[in-house]
């Protein structure tokens, strides 16, 4: 076991797959729990979606995938708030709407340009590969701009997730704290997609959270379990995806739900 | 001087306006009752008061009470029954307010505040608790304790007791009573427990349909009006109970 993650951190871009994979993974768990408590799961989804729309659109327009990316995710998180803002009830129709709209965007434009290539294969299903070292610093300062507000701003963000309507009551700005949230979720979203995939990096946002809910009792252990079972996951996952030859985006949400499965029988046991 | 003052206020969704020409002054001390059939815009006065909903004409004029420092108790539907928190977070979260931007934990005082509201609220015992495995009763004080950090000047609490047994609802009416009268805090409650409204409260609001004021004054004169007796009537009818809730 231990020659084999040895010799799987010797090829220099399989470790820095694994090393931004699990900065982007502890992101992704962190902004999961709000998302899932406050049951915008779905938006971690759209993002996607138009994340891969503009990508498309950006190859096929020779513009660099990422800078067209974050700030067209970007606009859509701000939007996607809103809309489910405006109308609890409908939110999950509207976003479905937005994201296959993106999604079919995307994929028109490049069957009429360039057809559907290795690139846009590897948007849609994730790939180890795809890293640049550009991708690689900047998917460095999107993690740790994340990790370092989380922290800054845990208490309020708690109160926000609890009870929206009490925060603001007292006096929390929390327009300003979700549409930090939705940023931050859009950056992690594009970041993630290049290992993950379109299809599934909702899965590195939504099952951790899930899990640790499955065992924990507090917020605070919620938080720190779930980031704790996506770095694992994630690595478990690379490493799987190494010795099998599977994806890797593939793996890592198969050991997540693997995670989920263990941690709900474990919780069901002691409830009783 | 008022503690809080509506006048002329109209407060309105997208579609339909929800309470229409308000004029109420609470002054500080009173324990105001909300009363009203579902839909006449309760909910929506108390959001108005809290600063949640901007009034579509008339004003809110705040006397010495910030707004910020108002402790608010939400209607059952709007929180999260299984939500992952310990109860201290929950209480603790009501000092948030108080925070800056950059404030990144909770000083002192506040877990102080939190402490204490918890032993006013009996609850101490409950603090490593996870809210979502406390019974309905538990969550609502743990809730109250949480508005209570938030405030020592106005409680608005909106219907505390649904969903509550007969015993517990009792033991919340005489807490919010307590707050009241020896706290000095005063209370705005919004209730479909009419004869509640009557015993602990000073005055009624009760509201009627598309927010239109039907009695606003003292709770005796309530008693005495016309517009009390269907109210009652029907209250006594429903849960064939007189004055049970008075401890
Ligand atoms: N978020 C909303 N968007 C649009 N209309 C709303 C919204 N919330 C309430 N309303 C409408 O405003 C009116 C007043 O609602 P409100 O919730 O204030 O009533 P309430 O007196 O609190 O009722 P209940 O006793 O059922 O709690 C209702 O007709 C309702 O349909
Ligand atoms: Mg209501």
């Amino acid at each position: 076991m231990f020659e084999l993650i040895s010799e799987m951190f010797s090829y220099s871009f399989l470790s820095r797959a694994v090393i931004v994979g699990i900065l982007v993974a502890l992101c992704a768990a962190l902004l999961g729990v709000t998302l899932v408590l406050k049951r915008y799961s779905m938006i971690g989804d759209g993002l996607s979606h138009v994340g891969f729309g503009a990508m498309s659109v950006a190859i096929a327009m020779n513009a660099a995938p990422l800078a067209v990316a974050i700030p067209v995710v970007v606009i859509a998180a701000f939007l996607l708030l809103r809309l489910s803002e405006k109308a609890k009830l409908k939110s999950d129709a509207a976003i479905a709407l937005i994201s296959t709209s993106a999604l079919a965007t995307g994929v028109i434009v490049t069957s009429l340009t360039s057809g559907l290539n290795a690139d846009i294969y590897s948007y849609m299903f994730g790939s180890i590969l795809a890293m640049s070292d550009g991708d690689v610093y900047l998917s460095l300062s999107v993690a740790l701009v994340v990790l370092v507000l989380y922290v800054i701003f845990y208490n309020k963000i708690f109160a926000i997730t609890f009870d929206e309507d009490f925060a603001q009551a007292t006096g929390i700005k929390t327009r300003f704290y979700n549409v930090l949230i939705a940023t931050l979720t859009a950056l992690t979203v594009v970041v993630g997609m290049r290992i993950m995939g379109t299809m599934l990096i909702s899965g590195l946002i939504i099952f951790p959270a899930l899990t640790a809910m499955r065992v924990c009792k507090s917020f605070r252990t919620v938080v720190i379990f779930s980031t704790v079972i996506s770095a694992v996951c994630f690595f478990a996952g690379m490493v799987l995806s190494y010795t099998l030859g599977t994806p890797a985006g593939a793996s890592i949400v198969a050991t997540n739900a693997l995670a989920f499965i263990i941690f709900f029988v474990i919780g069901k046991l002691s409830a009783k | 001087m008022p503690l809080v003052s509506c006048k002329n206020l109209t407060l309105s969704y997208e579609s339909e306006v929800a309470v229409q020409h308000l004029c109420i002054d609470i002054e500080s001390g009173d324990y105001l009752c909300v009363v009203g059939e579902n839909g006449t815009g309760k909910s929506t006065l108390i959001k108005g008061i809290l600063g949640l909903m901007r009034p579509k004409s008339g004003e809110i004029v705040y006397g010495d009470v910030n707004r910020k420092e108002i402790g608010y108790l939400p209607q059952q539907s709007a929180i999260q029954r299984d939500f992952p928190a310990s109860v201290w977070e929950v209480v603790l979260s009501g000092c948030i307010g108080k925070h800056g931007i950059f404030n990144v934990t909770y000083s002192k005082e506040d877990k102080e505040r939190a402490s204490k509201n918890m032993k006013i609220m009996g609850i101490s015992d409950l603090k490593k608790r996870s809210y979502r495995e406390l019974s309905g009763g538990q969550q609502q004080r743990v809730l109250l304790a949480r508005a209570l950090c938030a405030t020592t000047k106005l409680l608005l609490l909106d219907e505390p007791v649904t969903g509550l047994d007969p015993l517990a609802t009792a033991e919340l009416y005489s807490l919010i009573k307590k707050l009241n009268r020896e706290e000095n805090i005063t209370v705005v409650m919004v209730s479909h427990d009419v004869s509640c409204a009557l015993h602990d409260s000073n005055k009624v609001l009760h509201m009627g349909s598309n927010g239109a004021v039907l009695f606003f004054g003292e709770s005796d004169e309530y008693r005495e009006s016309s517009i009390s007796a269907r109210f009652l009537r029907c209250d006594c009818a429903c849960h064939g109970r007189g004055e049970h809730n008075h401890v």
